[in-house]
């Protein structure tokens, strides 16, 4: 039962990246791309008309979290205090910038919308990135200090960050220079996502020159991933056990090297769809193979006094994992039917369509 | 420990306050908005559809400060309140995460296509998806009512040595006896708050002389929805609540109406009067004897539990905003009744478009509604303390013990802010809309 909700869980944050990443990744390509008034609006209209039915898939995770891993949910978020404030803000103002931008005809007034949107989208892209650069580090769980716990050995606290910006002190911060780099994977990744939506679903007239900034971000993100993955084993060592001991794990990682290679050859592929396809390969792969690199811990503790925080010793009870499963078939299922309706009836590039607004 | 305690409290209920502003708007409306789509439909006179259309215009800037609010107040749960999720996740989650799953998922979907999708879908479908905007912000409050009635009445759970508590019957969750007259009490107070704001919209409109047909269609919709609603939320539905919170939570019951001594015979109902701490009992009381007995138990001489039958820690800390907060409902919900019966009258003998007082009276009361449901609130929340879950888990053993009340503090303090901002944004955006009215745009 655990098993299970640790996989539902992980698919519907995985959807949650692929959609909302998309309009992340346009928020990121609008602050740096989108010059002319025409883009902006139907760069903004793109992400505009779907954050909120994206985010819902963040909210639903939140909740299953809560109701399946308890101990985990409340560990987490207590730990993670300040930067989830802060992705709070980052939440608040992208979405009202969405909103607003409209509302007015004056310049300024889109301005800042405009930046409100894509600065925190940025940000949030990051800062996504960075909170899995520090599930993958671990954490000093019960706050230990010379073998002293100060808490429970499932609650920690981190500050933002330690004078060393180093992975491996007793107290890691939020961000050091690992997580850093996870999070800039993440924002060159949505960012790569962001344009791809952009060239499936409008007209802009930067879209031809957005493939060659694919292709750029691309090179980066391939040089990042090499990067990254020595720090990782630097910071982790054991991260690789998992794909030795069940080599079928490896498909996440070849699922992102898919993506990765795929979409080298951007400017050769003809259909938008597939573009976009291989940059949601990317972000499941990547998520995928993260957690299950660690699996079955869920937050490793970088002492030796406190276990890690895994699936089975966070969860709830059996029978509560079990009537939710079936309360869970059926809102899938109906989740399944309203996405279908939706991307149905607003299939098509949106610049062209008139909804009778 | 005590300070740590007070700004999570503090900061819990700022965060509440402000988020149940907005969805109180939204259940309701959403349900005006489908009477007028499907005036329209019946009868297929435009101006139905442009009131719908105009209405949920305001429903979309409502939902987004909705949906932006709503959001941390999951997120506080894990933050402020850890060790109360750890305990108690087992079970609330059940239903916070039905929410999600079941309303969300639906509200969201839809109401980018009713807002979008008029032209592309039809009139009958366009209806059809109001109609299911509408089905999960209600079923949004039924899982949230769900998630509250199991703190106000815990039911169908075990606790296990550790001090966790698990599930052990889901079905209990939603047969709880405080559930069903909470929803329904709260839904109704929604709709008060809709129908005032709709009529007032209305009274705005006719008394600036300006889209005066569509003000007279305001007010009229919102006036009879005001007047039965306004009834509805005192009885039966207040009343059914009253009774519930008499028999499962007795000490708060007494604060709550303000007796400090049980009395032999029946308890008598306390009209006006201000609680006084120090000698325990009411300063300057207006009071009629017998009355609350007769209300609550149907029985003229009942005894009911004065505050004095309750150890001191097993009352609510905060008496006299308990008790403050329900009789401001009690009174704003009579008042109500009142103006929108006379309203009714008016508009019966075709009147009401002319007088002014009148007019300018339901303009006003706009926040009213407001206020009486926030302070509802409060009467409940303040009511289950010194408890998280009534009786079982106390409200000092539920907070993060890893965020320090500086932190707390600091971010509090963050979300005055953020808040002030988003409250101004939302009022000079409803004042534009509704200051451009409902005309249909030219395309
Ligand atoms: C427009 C808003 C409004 C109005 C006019 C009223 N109420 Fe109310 N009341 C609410 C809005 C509300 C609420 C905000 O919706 C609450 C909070 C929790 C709930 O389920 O509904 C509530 C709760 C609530 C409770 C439960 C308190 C607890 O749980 O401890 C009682 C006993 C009443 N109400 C009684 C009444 C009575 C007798 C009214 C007679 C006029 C009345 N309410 C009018
Ligand atoms: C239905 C969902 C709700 C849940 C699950 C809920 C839960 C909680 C929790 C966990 C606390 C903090 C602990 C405490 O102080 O007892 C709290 C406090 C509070 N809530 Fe609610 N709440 C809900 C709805 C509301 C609403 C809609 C309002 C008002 C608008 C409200 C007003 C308050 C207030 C004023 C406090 C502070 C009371 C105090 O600490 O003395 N609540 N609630
Ligand atoms: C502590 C308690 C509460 C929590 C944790 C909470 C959580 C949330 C969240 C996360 C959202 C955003 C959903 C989205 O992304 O679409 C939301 C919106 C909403 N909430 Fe709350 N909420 C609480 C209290 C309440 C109460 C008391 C009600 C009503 C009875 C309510 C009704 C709604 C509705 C109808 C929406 C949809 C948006 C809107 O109408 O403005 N919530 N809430």
């Amino acid at each position: 039962m655990e098993l299970f909700w640790y996989i539902a869980i992980g698919i519907v944050l995985a959807v949650f990246f692929v959609l909302d990443g998309y309009d992340f990744g346009a928020g990121i390509i609008h602050l740096f791309f989108a010059k002319e008034e025409k883009d902006k609006e139907v760069i903004t209209k793109s992400a505009g008309l779907f954050w909120d039915s994206n985010e819902v898939w963040l909210v639903a995770a939140g909740g299953m979290l809560f109701m399946a891993f308890p101990t985990f949910y409340a560990s987490v978020f207590s730990g993670f205090y300040l930067p989830l404030i802060i992705v709070l803000w980052l939440i608040v103002f992208r979405a009202i910038g969405l909103e607003f931008r409209g509302q007015f005809k004056y310049q300024m007034w889109k301005d800042i919308w405009d930046k409100s949107f894509g600065v925190s989208s940025l940000l949030l892209a990051l800062f996504f990135g960075i909170a899995l650069g520090n599930i993958v580090r671990g954490v000093n769980l019960g706050s230990v200090e010379n073998g002293v716990s100060a808490h429970e050995g499932h609650y920690f606290f981190l500050p933002l960050w330690d004078g060393s910006f180093s992975p491996l002190t007793e107290h890691p911060g939020v961000i050091d220079w690992f997580t850093i780099i996870i999070g800039l994977i993440a924002v060159v990744t949505l960012a790569i996502h962001g344009a791809n939506w952009i060239i499936l679903k409008t007209n802009s007239s930067i879209n031809n020159k957005l493939k060659g900034v694919i292709f750029k971000l691309n090179i980066a993100l391939a040089v990042l991933t090499v990067f990254s993955l020595i720090v990782w084993l630097y910071v982790n060592p054991n991260s690789l056990d998992n794909f030795s001991q069940k080599p079928y794990l490896l498909v996440f990682p070849v699922i992102y090297l898919t993506g990765l290679i795929g979409l080298f050859f951007i400017k050769k592929i003809k259909k938008d769809s597939h573009a976009f396809a291989l940059s949601s390969l990317l972000i499941i792969g990547g998520i995928a193979s993260s957690l299950a690199s660690l699996f079955p811990v869920i937050l490793p503790s970088v002492n030796d006094v406190h276990e890690h925080l895994t699936i089975y010793n966070t969860s709830a009870s059996e029978y509560g994992l079990s009537v939710a499963l079936t309360w869970g078939i059926i809102g899938f299922a109906l989740i399944v039917v309203y996405f279908i309706i939706q991307k149905r009836l607003m299939s098509g590039k949106i610049d062209n369509m008139d909804y009778g607004h | 420990m005590e300070d740590m305690i007070f700004y999570d409290r503090l900061q819990f209920a700022f965060t509440i306050t402000f988020h149940y502003i907005f969805p109180q708007l939204t259940m309701g409306l959403s349900l005006l908005i489908v009477f007028f789509k499907w005036k329209y439909l019946r009868n297929n006179i435009e101006k139905y559809n442009n009131a719908a259309k105009f209405l949920m215009k305001i429903f979309a800037i409502n939902f987004t400060m909705g949906v932006v609010t709503g959001i941390p107040m999951e997120f506080q749960f894990g933050t402020n309140w850890a060790k109360f999720s750890e305990l108690t996740g087992g079970i609330i989650g059940q239903t916070l995460a039905m929410e999600g799953m079941f309303s969300f998922f639906l509200e969201s979907s839809f109401l980018a296509l009713f807002i979008f999708g008029e032209k592309l879908m039809g009139q009958k479908l366009h209806f059809l998806t109001g109609f299911l905007v509408f089905l999960g912000s209600w079923a949004s409050g039924w899982f949230i009512l769900a998630t509250n009635a199991w703190m106000q009445h815990p039911v169908g759970y075990e606790i296990l040595d550790n001090g966790k508590f698990v599930l052990e019957n889901f079905s209990a969750l939603f047969s709880n006896p405080w559930l069903l007259p909470a929803f329904l009490h709260n839904q109704l107070a929604s709709v008060v708050t809709s129908s005032f704001v709709v009529a007032s919209i209305g009274a705005f409109y006719i008394l600036r002389n300006k889209h005066s047909e569509y003000g007279k269609l305001f007010l009229k919709t919102g006036v009879i929805f005001g007047l039965v609603s306004s009834v509805l939320v005192a009885f039966p539905t207040g009343d059914w609540n009253a009774k519930n919170v008499a028999k499962h939570q007795p000490g708060a019951f007494a604060a709550m109406e303000g007796i400090f001594e049980t009395e032999h015979a029946g308890a008598e109902i306390v009209l006006i009067g201000q609680p006084n701490m120090v000698d325990k009992k009411l300063d300057n009381k207006i009071a009629v004897p017998n009355i609350l007995s007769f209300l609550t138990y149907q029985e003229w001489d009942k005894q009911i539990p004065g505050m004095d039958q309750f150890e001191e820690d097993e009352l609510p800390d905060n008496i006299p905003a308990l008790y403050y907060s329900y009789h401001i409902m009690v009174g704003l919900g009579t008042i109500f009744i009142g103006v929108m019966a006379l309203a009714l009258f008016f508009l019966w003998r075709k009147k009401l478009y002319t007088i002014k007082p009148l007019l300018w009276t339901i303009m006003f009361l706009v926040p009213f509604p407001y206020i009486a449901n926030l302070t509802g609130w409060y009467t409940a929340e303040l009511g289950r303390q010194p408890y998280l879950v009534y009786g079982l888990l106390r409200t000092s053993d539920g907070i993060s013990p890893t965020v320090s009340s500086g932190n707390t503090l600091f971010t509090l303090l963050g979300f005055v802010a953020l808040y002030m901002l988003l409250g101004l944004l939302f009022l000079v955006l409803v004042g534009k809309t509704i200051n451009q009215g409902p005309t249909p745009q030219k395309h």
